[in-house]
């Protein structure tokens, strides 16, 4: 590699409908580099990112490529100039193969037919050179979505890539698999390619990265070398003072207080084999365990989002039926689902009636919407979650992404539940909205709900909980007090039998667990893994 | 908890207020294409504006607007009913069947519920077979249409001669301006369609669940009877044109309206209803339906040949949505 190349981004704007998002952003990137990119939700990284890799067409600024100007007018141009995105959504073909999808248009072909002896070939030595554990013919629709994010980065090499954006590559990952993406990174940084990493986690950013930049409200706030910044500093320059990043502690439960959820033997298909728990009002139950551990699945059948084969729900008393959405409402329930795209939000209806979905029938007359009533309590849910970037008539898919995770919230908090159920509450979302859901989570729990949370992120559910459950295979394998389990303990536990020396479990029926999450090279065989990204 | 800077929250606001205003603007593209083709019209010939042409483009728009209304709700909510035109004949036949045996207020009454049952059988077909509705609807017509050559045998039915007056009823002129009474039913039906799905809670469930039909059923919205209930409504609306239909005629057949099933979703979807599901309004199905309307009003008026109608006719369309889109912008 000679000379690395120096990409000048210069002053880079873009309104939505006059509302500015981006206000002349300009600074350096360099080949070799890993250059994260910081900011809160809706600060404007991902249009940034886009722009400068032709996805929208910004309102002014340019692209110098080793001080010559160049059109990035089209994802095509971008391309042409070397410039990949991986976005926030993955864009592949789910009903391709593997290689297809890594050679997406740019099949190796003779006389016009497909060759795929050849592109198999330079697909090995692909992941030769970055490590990935890829079977060229499995369907992308079937791989977990560590192995999904890796076929983009393949693909983005494939098309000879000098420069890679990545918008929050790690949200959806495990630890593990996050650290294995942080090696290949470094990997490509090293071979040459300018790397930008956006990121909500910060000391991941600090690790990885060799230079920041900071966004706040559209505005370039500062650009330099990561050492010279700490997560406070950083923390500083995206919101615009300094801000307190502790957990906050939950209220003691009072030992009098009443068991508001009562699961027993849930079990659904491989995924949830048997799972026991019983949750006091004002009482935070963080679950730990892996992708594909059956932790969602595991909130879905007790919810009732899909039905179980087995067990019982009762909340305060009842029983909840099982596969049925609104008894489980009707029972005091509520759900906030992990996918916000998928499961949570109609992202071509407004702000307003989102957040109104799942409470129509307590603002109706005569099964007509009282508009009024349902904007102020609409309007005072948006500004106690300090949602931006839109007013309550705005469509939810124009917010960023944390903010619509914010509306996912708001929807149904609306109704004030007695059992909250919440899958990955913080995902997508900036430090500042973290500690304002962390604090909304500990004051609900405070009025005396009952919370059950599932989180990737183990330092989460170690600061929130009052208890701590481990899942693995479907079952419930630990349980600690608050206090009593570290980080390396509730990790260890996750992976227990996957760690090498140590034996599986015995399965029912004396089979094998399908698909294990193998914890050190993210593999493509995990079945169950797929099952958690439905 | 509240981190924003209060005043930069304010100018926040007042920016996104405009800016909302502002797109609203940008929603009406389709609407000032129909605007230029009235001024055009009003321009070019004498009679456009006058009385007896409103009443006589609102009596032509009443068939082809009870059907739009019908394809939009379907549409919003998701889904595709190709069989509208084949409940509209199935629902005309036995108005005309029931009224010879037993009188003409029952006829009308059966006719509507016929309507409302076949439009619910789709409704089942589709979420118990869960094939897509195009393909099921498309079946479910074919269905329909040879019951409705079985109901008559294969021949043209009519109401017995003392009937006939009474079962036209509708192709008269009521004391409202002399505008028809089929018209009049239009307007209602519009009306209670418009209203129910931009106020009512059911409307909200319909939009969510051809938004996101996941996200619906999770916010415990019962999606299956949401969809029951809009193909039963369609079939409604459906009836109701056939009724307006075989009064015109004074008699139904099989092959009533074959095709209009297409120029309805047409004019859904013209309108700016999104053939995704979970966006649009009654109000656009029926800018659609005024536009297909003004354009075969204007062939008429202007004297011009028939046989460049369609050509013009798709032109015009593909222009007027095209501005439309125009107007929107480019979204992601
Ligand atoms: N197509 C659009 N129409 C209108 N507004 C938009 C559109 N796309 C983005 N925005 C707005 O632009 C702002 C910046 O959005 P962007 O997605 O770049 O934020 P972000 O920094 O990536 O946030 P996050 O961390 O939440 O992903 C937000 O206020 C968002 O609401
Ligand atoms: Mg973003």
């Amino acid at each position: 590699m000679s000379q690395p190349v120096r990409i000048d981004l210069e002053g880079f704007g873009k309104a939505y409908g006059g509302v500015p998002v981006l206000r002349d952003v300009s600074f350096t990137l360099y080949g070799g580099r890993v250059h994260g990119l910081l900011g809160e939700n809706g600060a404007g990284k991902s249009t940034l990112l886009k722009a400068v890799c032709g996805a929208v067409a910004p309102d002014t600024g340019r692209v110098l490529l080793d001080g010559r100007p160049i059109s990035v007018g089209s994802p095509r141009d971008a391309l042409r100039h070397g410039f990949a995105l991986i976005s926030q959504e993955l864009a592949l073909v789910p009903a391709m193969t593997v290689l297809d999808n890594v050679y997406l248009g740019r099949w190796h072909n003779r006389l016009g037919w497909r060759s795929g002896r050849k592109d198999g070939r330079t697909f090995a030595r692909l992941l030769e050179r970055t490590g990935f554990e890829l079977d060229p013919s499995a369907l992308v629709r079937d791989l977990p979505l560590a192995a999904q994010q890796q076929v983009e980065i393949l693909r983005a090499l494939v098309s000879g890539a000098s420069v890679i954006g990545m918008d929050e590559p790690t949200a959806l990952l495990t630890k593990t698999e996050t650290d294995r993406l942080m090696a290949v990174i470094r990997q490509l940084a090293a071979d040459g390619t300018a790397v930008v990493l956006i990121s909500h986690f910060l000391e991941e950013v600090l690790s990885v990265c060799d230079d920041v930049t900071v966004l706040r409200d559209g505005r370039h706030v500062v650009t330099g070398p990561a050492a010279e910044q700490t997560p406070d500093s950083l923390v500083r320059h995206m919101v615009g003072r300094p801000l307190e990043l502790m957990y906050p502690e939950p209220a003691p439960v009072a030992p009098s207080a009443p068991v508001l959820l009562s699961a027993r033997d849930v079990r659904r298909g491989t995924a949830v084999r048997g799972v026991s728990v019983e949750i006091r009002a004002g009482e935070i139950v963080g679950v730990a365990g892996l992708v594909g551990s059956g932790r969602s699945e595991t909130l879905r059948a007790i919810f009732g989002a899909d039905a179980r084969d087995g067990g019982t729900v009762v909340v305060d008393d009842r029983a909840v039926p099982s596969g049925s959405p609104p008894q489980a409402m009707a029972a005091g329930m509520a759900m906030v689902p992990e996918s916000r795209k998928e499961q949570g939000l109609v992202l071509a209806r407004s702000v307003r009636e989102n957040m109104a979905l799942a409470s129509l029938g307590s603002r109706q007359l005569a099964g007509f919407v009282q508009g009024g009533a349902e904007r102020s309590v609409a309007g005072t849910m948006l500004r106690d979650l300090d949602v931006r970037g839109s007013d309550l008539s705005g469509p939810v898919w124009t917010l960023s992404g944390g903010n619509q995770q914010k509306v996912l919230f708001g929807k149904w908090l609306l109704e004030r539940p007695r059992v909250l159920l919440v899958d990955e509450p913080t995902r997508g979302v900036d430090v500042a909205a973290k500690s304002q859901i962390h604090r909304l989570l500990v004051d609900l729990a405070a009025e005396g709900m009952a919370v059950l949370m599932v989180s990737s992120e183990v330092e989460e559910v170690l600061g929130l909980s009052h208890r701590v459950l481990v899942m693995r295979h479907g079952r419930l394998v630990a349980e600690y007090a608050r206090g009593e389990a570290t980080r390396e303990q509730v990790l260890a536990m996750a992976f227990a039998d996957d760690l090498p020396g140590t034996d599986p479990p015995p399965e029912p029926g004396g089979r094998a667990a399908p698909g294990r999450v193998d914890p050190t090279t993210p593999t493509v065989s995990s079945r169950t893994s797929t099952e958690e990204q439905r | 908890m509240t981190i924003t800077a209060d005043t930069e929250a304010a100018t926040e606001t007042t920016g996104r207020a405009a800016a909302s205003r502002f797109t609203k603007l940008h929603d009406f593209g389709i609407v000032l294409s129909v605007v230029v083709i009235v001024i055009a019209l009003s321009v070019t010939t004498q009679t456009f504006l006058s009385t007896g042409n409103l009443v006589n483009l609102l009596d032509q728009a009443a068939v082809i607007g009870l059907l739009a209304c019908a394809a939009t709700l379907v549409i919003i909510s998701g889904a595709f009913d190709l069989s509208i035109t084949a409940v509209l004949a199935v629902s005309a036949i036995v108005a005309v069947v029931v009224t010879t045996h037993a009188g003409v207020p029952a006829g009308m009454a059966a006719a509507v519920l016929t309507g409302g049952v076949l439009g619910a059988i789709n409704g089942l077909v589709v979420i118990t077979v869960k094939v897509h509705s195009f393909i099921a609807t498309l079946a479910l017509s074919i269905i329909y249409r040879g019951l409705a050559v079985i109901l008559t045998a294969g021949a043209i039915v009519y109401p017995p001669d003392d009937r006939v007056t009474a079962f036209q009823a509708l192709s008269w002129p009521t004391t409202l301006g002399g505008i028809t009474a089929a018209s009049l039913l239009f307007l209602v039906v519009a009306a209670v369609c418009w209203a129910m799905l931009a106020g009512s809670t059911f409307g909200r469930r319909i939009y969510a669940v051809g938004g996101n039909e996941e996200a619906a059923r999770l916010s415990g919205i019962r999606v299956g009877g949401v969809r029951v209930a809009v193909f039963a409504i369609s079939g409604v609306c459906a009836a109701l044109a056939g009724l307006v239909l075989a009064a015109r005629g004074g008699s139904a057949q099989a092959s009533m309206a074959t095709g209009m099933e297409l120029t309805a979703i047409a004019a859904a979807v013209v309108g700016g209803t999104s053939v995704l599901g979970g966006e649009g309004a009654i109000w656009r199905g029926l800018i659609g339906v005024l536009l297909i309307t003004l354009i075969g009003n204007g062939f008429n008026l202007l004297g011009w040949d028939t046989i460049y109608q369609q050509v013009v006719q798709g032109a015009l369309i593909l222009g007027a949505v095209s501005f439309d889109r125009l107007l929107r912008g480019r979204r992601s």
